[in-house]
């Protein structure tokens, strides 16, 4: 039929870095541990217990505010979200409803339909349910409630439904994710967990969106990776235009991602919003700021990626490398401090993508942090050294794994190997005549002017001295003694 | 303010309270009573005053330094369970995830 036009909103959630929890000062580092240690009479919602806010996870949820453009309000407050689920073992959730820590902000996304804008409605500070495991033994279904999760920091991004196509949904995630990760308040993990994705999704047509109509919208939850957002979205929206062009209606309603099956499943209609019944939390005094307060966490905010990738661009990269080299803050630090060691831009960064990288898929190393690299110094001076024509290129190939492995610096690795440079025309002229002997038939074409030939006579030498001739001089020699005949 | 029965009824279910026919109609007459209270309360103009959800407020925000501290032992936190397995709260089927 005609044309449809789809109408995306996202919502994330994000546990918090902090070392406490949300409400209470149970460890939040509980990942492996036996469920139910991570708990205490707050978190379990025991009867008059008192929860206190986390100074940190507050903190954290202004920068996260600031950092996407959001007014943090003077005033704000956590509500009871009341609902009777297993997960929540107080029957209801603390949230910010009515006063978000954010509010009114925005993403702006590069695509290839050129600059786009997302808007984000609100960022607000809760706490996380308990874990349930759902088991069936002999045909009897029960489930487990592990509370170790019950009250961990969490954040909840809300945008405005201004995504119009599952690129731009994905695209503004991986930039929310850098964000968050980059402002060291969040770890960005969704196969673990730490960060879920959800999407709302509805279409309609031009004439619709001429006139700002949106139609019913599906919510898709458990979303745990960019793909399957993608996936997720682009059946939804098949599935809302078939019903349409069958004369059907959609009903409102929160569905779940199948990935084995690729297709959304139906999970339940939208549940009005009263019927939680929010209400102001009688046991946490309001929290106002002021802004002096927001300008304090505002001079904290850590440089984050696009602010870097613009300065790597400055120093003379292009932007595919400069985006490679902040892929993690540990590794454009790392980076940097290779940098300052000494060597020139291009050098490090390319010893770093290429030789360094190379290492680091063989050796699966993540790049979140960069203990099991070798020192960032060292690998400056191994460029700066390659550079100068110290080592070759053979021999950076040959010294890397070393470096991995040992720690060691560049001159002990290069001792140890009994890596030297042969750059003497004392030492190369023999070998030169050598392989020119042996290589008649390309001499001659090189003599004919066939300059291409020219790099296989390098190679030949260098070869010929077991990958350490110096280049430079390699190739000053060679022309030498191809000018002299 | 009238709160009808089945209004409560419906709350009472919301919060998984069972109440009886008689317990009901009790309910709606005092709900009703507090609802009416409000109603006047709302009368009142408040233009100039800057909402909060407490009459007395701290001076400055209470919060706690992000310390973690010792958990309850386990079998304190399970103690009042009415089952456990394997350091679980043991409850009824969950099908489906919820937020
Ligand atoms: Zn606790």
């Amino acid at each position: 039929m005609s044309e449809w036009l789809t109408v995306i909103g996202i919502e994330v959630h994000t546990q918090l870095l902090t070392r406490s929890k949300m409400f209470c000062s149970c460890d939040n580092n509980y990942a492996g541990d036996e469920p139910n240690t991570h708990v205490c009479p707050v978190c379990l919602g025991a009867p008059g217990m008192l929860p206190t806010v986390n100074a940190q996870a507050l903190e954290y949820g202004i920068m996260a505010a600031l950092a996407l453009d959001c007014s943090v309000p003077e005033f704000s407050w956590f509500e009871r979200k009341n609902y009777p689920y297993p997960d929540l073992v107080k029957g209801f959730q603390l949230t910010q409803y009515a006063y978000p820590i954010g509010a009114h902000g925005k993403v702006d996304l590069e695509t290839d339909h050129g600059p786009r804008r997302i808007g984000v409605r609100r960022v607000h500070l809760e706490e996380d349910t308990a874990k349930n495991t759902h088991v069936t033994v002999a045909g009897e279904s029960y489930s487990l409630v592990d509370c170790n999760r019950a009250g961990v920091p969490l954040m909840e991004i809300v945008t405005e439904p201004d995504a119009r196509s599952s690129e731009e949904a994905v695209a503004y995630l991986k930039k929310l994710r850098d964000v968050l990760v980059f402002l060291g308040i969040a770890s960005g993990k969704m196969e673990e967990g730490a960060m879920r994705l959800e999407a709302n999704i509805s279409v309609r047509t031009p004439a619709e969106a001429a006139a700002g109509v949106l139609r019913k919208r599906c919510e898709v939850k458990n979303l745990n990776s960019f793909e399957n957002v993608r996936a997720a979205l682009e059946y939804e929206r098949e599935r809302q235009i078939a019903a349409y062009e069958a004369g059907e209606e959609i009903q409102q309603a929160t569905l779940g991602w199948d990935s084995a099956a690729g297709r959304t499943v139906y999970q339940r209609s939208k549940e009005e919003a009263q019927d939680y019944r929010y209400f102001p939390e009688p046991d946490l005094p309001p929290l106002r700021f002021t802004a002096a307060d927001v300008d304090a966490v505002r001079a904290k905010l850590p440089e984050l990626r696009p602010a870097i990738i613009a300065r790597y661009e400055a120093l003379g990269l292009d932007r595919y490398r400069a985006e490679l080299l902040s892929q993690t803050r540990a590794l454009a630090t790392y980076f940097e401090t290779a940098l300052a060691g000494g060597g020139k831009v291009e050098r490090v960064a390319n010893l770093l993508l290429g030789d360094l990288l190379a290492q680091v898929n063989e050796r699966q190393i993540n790049l979140e942090e960069t203990t099991a690299l070798p020192a960032a110094g060292e690998l400056g001076r191994l460029a700066q050294q390659w550079e100068a024509g110290e080592v070759t290129g053979p021999q950076v190939k040959q010294l890397l794994p070393r470096l991995f492995e040992t720690g060691e610096t560049v001159d002990a690795a290069k001792a140890a190997l009994g890596i030297r440079v042969v750059g003497g025309a004392d030492e190369l002229l023999p070998i030169i005549e050598a392989v020119l002997a042996a290589n008649a038939a390309a001499v001659a074409k090189v003599k004919a002017g066939e300059q291409k030939v020219m790099g296989f006579l390098v190679g030949q030498v260098m070869k010929a001295t077991k990958g350490q001739g110096a280049p430079g001089e390699v190739n000053r020699l060679l022309a030498e003694v191809l000018a002299r005949d | 303010m009238q709160m009808s029965r089945e209004e409560v009824a419906h709350v009472a279910w919301l919060a998984r309270l069972a109440l009886s026919e008689a317990e009901l109609e009790r309910y709606a007459g005092q709900l009703s009573g507090i609802l009416s209270h409000i109603v006047q309360l709302q009368e009142l103009d408040v233009t100039d005053i800057a909402p909060t959800a407490m009459a007395v407020e701290a001076g400055g925000n209470v919060v706690r330094a992000d310390v973690p501290t010792a958990s309850a032992p386990q079998d304190e936190v399970l103690a009042n369970a009415a089952d456990i397995e394997d350091g679980s709260f043991r409850v009824r089927a969950i099908l489906e995830e919820s937020a």
